[in-house]
């Protein structure tokens, strides 16, 4: 090696150290900041409290609210993200229809979600008059995500090795039994870490849920799935945006800062799932 | 007696622009091992999945006949999971399923609605019978890919027999394989021939001349020799066999 | 297209090898009648000497035979080359063998005259020595037609050698004094019978090897 390749090498090397620090780093700060400025708003009466004024009371509802939302979200597009990923990698021929059904689905991925926001309060709450609320949230958001389970599915269905399939189908198994018994059973944690992905990204969502789902500060907990809901990221919104005292913006850390551990244990749940399955596949 | 004739089978691929299998006319003996060799892309594995109509799979069409047991497997009226019951495939590289040794062996008894109480005789017989028994009886809920390369064959071997065919296809099964786990399969196919009608595709010619009682030779989708193993590596009659086997072209 | 050129060009080889043990044997075989028919002593003695190098090619044929074998896994064709070299350098060294006792009787009466003008034992030679000509041949060549015809060819070989065998005795009966000529002039008939002989087992090898058909001739 020339002295010139080892200063080159040594200069990559350290662009290198330096871009991944900057990553790590943003990522601490923003973190930390959250954590630092949020933590002192947390309590057992924050958490566990009806919220009153704007000011005033806990988050109950907003949590309970977020967490409802994702699971109607995940009900919705769960099982038509998985159906239309095994008709399309599995059963769908290769051609025109296939390909653009595909070239759809990947710009559906690519809509700013206020732009679905907006679908979902035009088409679902007046038009269909499911109005605001945990309905139409959820289904909105199942929009949203959808086609992201459906890209995440079809890898995972797709990483599934041919022979595995061959396999089955040569033990004179049908190809729905090969797709239940050896596609899907190989595939369910990669669809799972992906669907939780698209869990994380359902819950951290606001222009949608603030267009269809509630105001963020609902002081009940919904009683049916046509009541209104709150969630934590349209509450953190509003109060950011509309407290002005020192309370009111402990809060918004406050519930930026839960709202970022439920995050944090969907996409530590996703990653585990993934590494087992990793495992799994490599014999241990 | 014969348990498999083929009459005039063509197979074309992508809309019959490949003419992969060109008017094979063969009889398979009952009970013994046929060797299929050639050069890559001479037909042998189109015609092995033929024989199970896995090559569907791969958009083929075939025309003419396979007769398995007296029946046309290509006349329509053949159910298609039948016939893969009655004719088992292990292939080239050992694709056990990611789970136990058990469920493995168990899979295809479970989707024909083998009784419960029945699978556990049914999986010790089968590993039993591909000689893997004695090395797993003790490890049978451990995860199939933990076990060497020449294992999970074996248990391959053992997941093809658990459904009880009355034929196996072997798609060039040691290719992956170091020599003693090869040596293994090929003492295996030597004990099965007992019970099962065997049919196997190999690059190896020593192989197919150590273990097959017949041999068949393929040269660009046409059968171009076919006798008893003995007679054709010793003195085959066709030019192109003789130049094959002595490695005169490749 | 030859993918195994190393492979065939040792082939080659080996059948050249066997031509030149061939040529060797039957070189031997005709000077020694020669020299019994001379009386030369000389040549006789050269026969004895040369028949090393003949045994030295049959063990280093041998050797390639068996590293083809053992390296290569020669099928059809081949393999049925390397078995009939095999096999008939055997046959080769047999010959080569008889040309010595030949040699070594010839060294034992060339001090006398015959006891009678040699007119068929040179004949069973000629004969002989035509058949190894045509093993020869057909080997190199590939070709059996000329050697199909053996089982007559020895035939007569074997009706000279009887000839030859009454002739002797009546003589060995007259005249006390010729026997010892006479009993060796005997074996000399009898090692080319046998030179015959081994020729034939060398055509039945080649046509095994040209064909992969085994026929017996003798």
């Amino acid at each position: 090696m020339t002295g010139n390749k080892k200063i080159t090498e040594k200069l990559v090397m350290i662009g290198m150290y330096v871009a991944a620090f900057i990553t790590v780093a943003a990522l601490f700060t923003v973190v930390g900041y959250v954590y630092v400025k949020g933590i002192g708003a947390i309590s057992l009466d924050f958490l566990l409290d009806y919220p009153y004024r704007l000011e005033f009371g806990g988050i109950f509802p907003q949590i309970v609210g977020t967490i409802y939302l994702a699971a109607v979200c995940l009900l919705f597009a769960v099982p038509l993200g998985v159906a239309s990923a095994i008709y399309l990698s599995e059963y769908a021929p290769d051609n025109m229809i296939t390909g653009t059904v595909r070239f759809f689905v990947e710009c559906l991925a690519g809509i700013p979600s206020i732009v679905i926001g907006l679908f979902g309060l035009i088409f679902l709450v007046h038009y269909l008059g499911l109005g605001i609320s945990l309905l139409s949230g959820g289904l909105t958001l199942g929009f949203m995500i959808l086609p992201w389970t459906i890209r995440a599915s079809e890898e995972a269905i797709k990483a599934v090795p041919g022979s595995y399939r061959e396999a089955s189908l040569a033990l004179g198994a049908s190809k729905w039994q090969t797709i239940r018994n050896v596609v899907l059973k190989n595939a369910y944690p990669g669809i799972i870490s992906g669907i939780l992905l698209g869990c994380g990204k359902a819950i951290g969502d606001t222009a949608i849920v603030l267009f269809t789902a509630g105001s963020g500060l609902e002081w009940f907990l919904p009683m049916a799935i046509t009541d209104p809901v709150g969630s934590l990221t349209v509450y953190t919104y509003i109060l950011a945006t509309q407290a002005h005292t020192e309370a009111g913006i402990l809060r918004a850390f406050g519930a930026s800062l839960v709202l970022l551990t439920m995050f944090f244990m969907v996409t530590v749940t996703a990653l585990y799932l993934r590494n087992r399955y990793v495992r799994r596949m490599s014999g241990w | 007696m014969s348990t498999i004739e083929t009459r005039e089978l063509n197979v074309y691929y992508g809309d019959e622009k490949v003419h992969a299998l060109k008017n094979v006319e063969i009889k398979i003996e009952k009970n013994k091992v046929t060797a299929l060799i050639g050069p890559s892309g001479c037909g042998k594995t189109t015609f092995l999945r033929s024989l199970n109509r896995l090559n569907e799979l791969l958009g083929a069409t075939t025309k003419g006949k396979v007769i398995i047991d007296g029946k046309d497997i290509y006349d329509g009226k053949e159910d298609v999971i039948q016939l893969r019951k009655r004719v088992g495939m292990v292939f080239q590289h050992p694709n056990p399923f990611p789970m136990s040794i058990y469920d493995n062996v168990a899979y295809g008894p479970r989707i024909h609605g083998v009784k419960k109480k029945e699978l556990n005789g049914l999986v010790e017989e089968s590993l039993r019978k591909a000689a893997l028994w004695d090395e797993v009886k003790d490890r049978m809920q451990e995860i199939a890919l933990k076990f060497s390369g020449g294992q999970q064959q074996r248990l391959c071997i053992a997941r093809a027999l658990a459904v009880n065919p009355e034929i196996i296809l072997f798609d060039e099964p040691c290719s992956a394989l170091d020599p003693v786990s090869t040596a293994k399969i090929e003492a295996l196919l030597r004990e099965l021939k007992h019970e099962y009608t065997i049919v196997i595709v190999t690059h190896n010619m020593q192989q197919a001349a150590r273990v097959s009682d017949f041999t068949a030779f393929f040269l660009m989708g046409e059968l171009i020799e076919f006798g008893e193993t003995k007679e054709l590596f010793e003195r085959p009659r066709d030019k192109r066999t003789e130049d094959y086997i002595t490695g005169r072209f490749g | 297209m030859a993918v195994r050129k190393e492979y065939i060009e040792d082939l080659e080889e080996l059948k050249e090898k066997v031509l030149r043990m061939g040529e060797l044997a039957k070189v031997a075989a005709d000077n020694a009648i020669k020299a019994l028919l001379q009386r030369d002593m000389e040549l006789a003695s050269k026969i004895l000497k040369e028949n090393s190098v003949i045994d030295d090619l049959e063990f280093e044929i041998e050797n390639r035979c068996t590293r083809l074998i053992a390296l290569q896994q020669p099928m059809a064709v081949d393999l049925r080359t390397i078995g009939t070299c095999m096999k008939i350098i055997t046959d080769l060294d047999r010959i080569s063998d008889l040309a010595g006792d030949i040699a070594e009787i010839v060294l034992q009466i060339a001090d006398e005259p015959h006891v009678k003008p040699l007119i068929d034992i040179p004949r069973m030679s000629e004969l002989s020595q035509g058949m190894i000509s045509d093993c020869l041949n057909a080997f190199s060549e590939r070709e059996i037609r000329m050697i199909e015809d053996f089982s007559e060819r020895d035939n007569v070989i074997d009706a000279l050698f009887d000839q030859v065998r009454r002739e002797l005795m009546t003589i060995m009966i007259e005249n006390p004094r010729g026997i010892r000529n006479a009993s060796h002039l005997l074996f000399v008939a009898l090692h080319l019978e046998r030179i015959g002989d081994h020729a034939c087992n060398i055509a039945s090898r080649i046509i095994y090897m040209v064909t992969g058909e085994k026929r017996k001739l003798e």
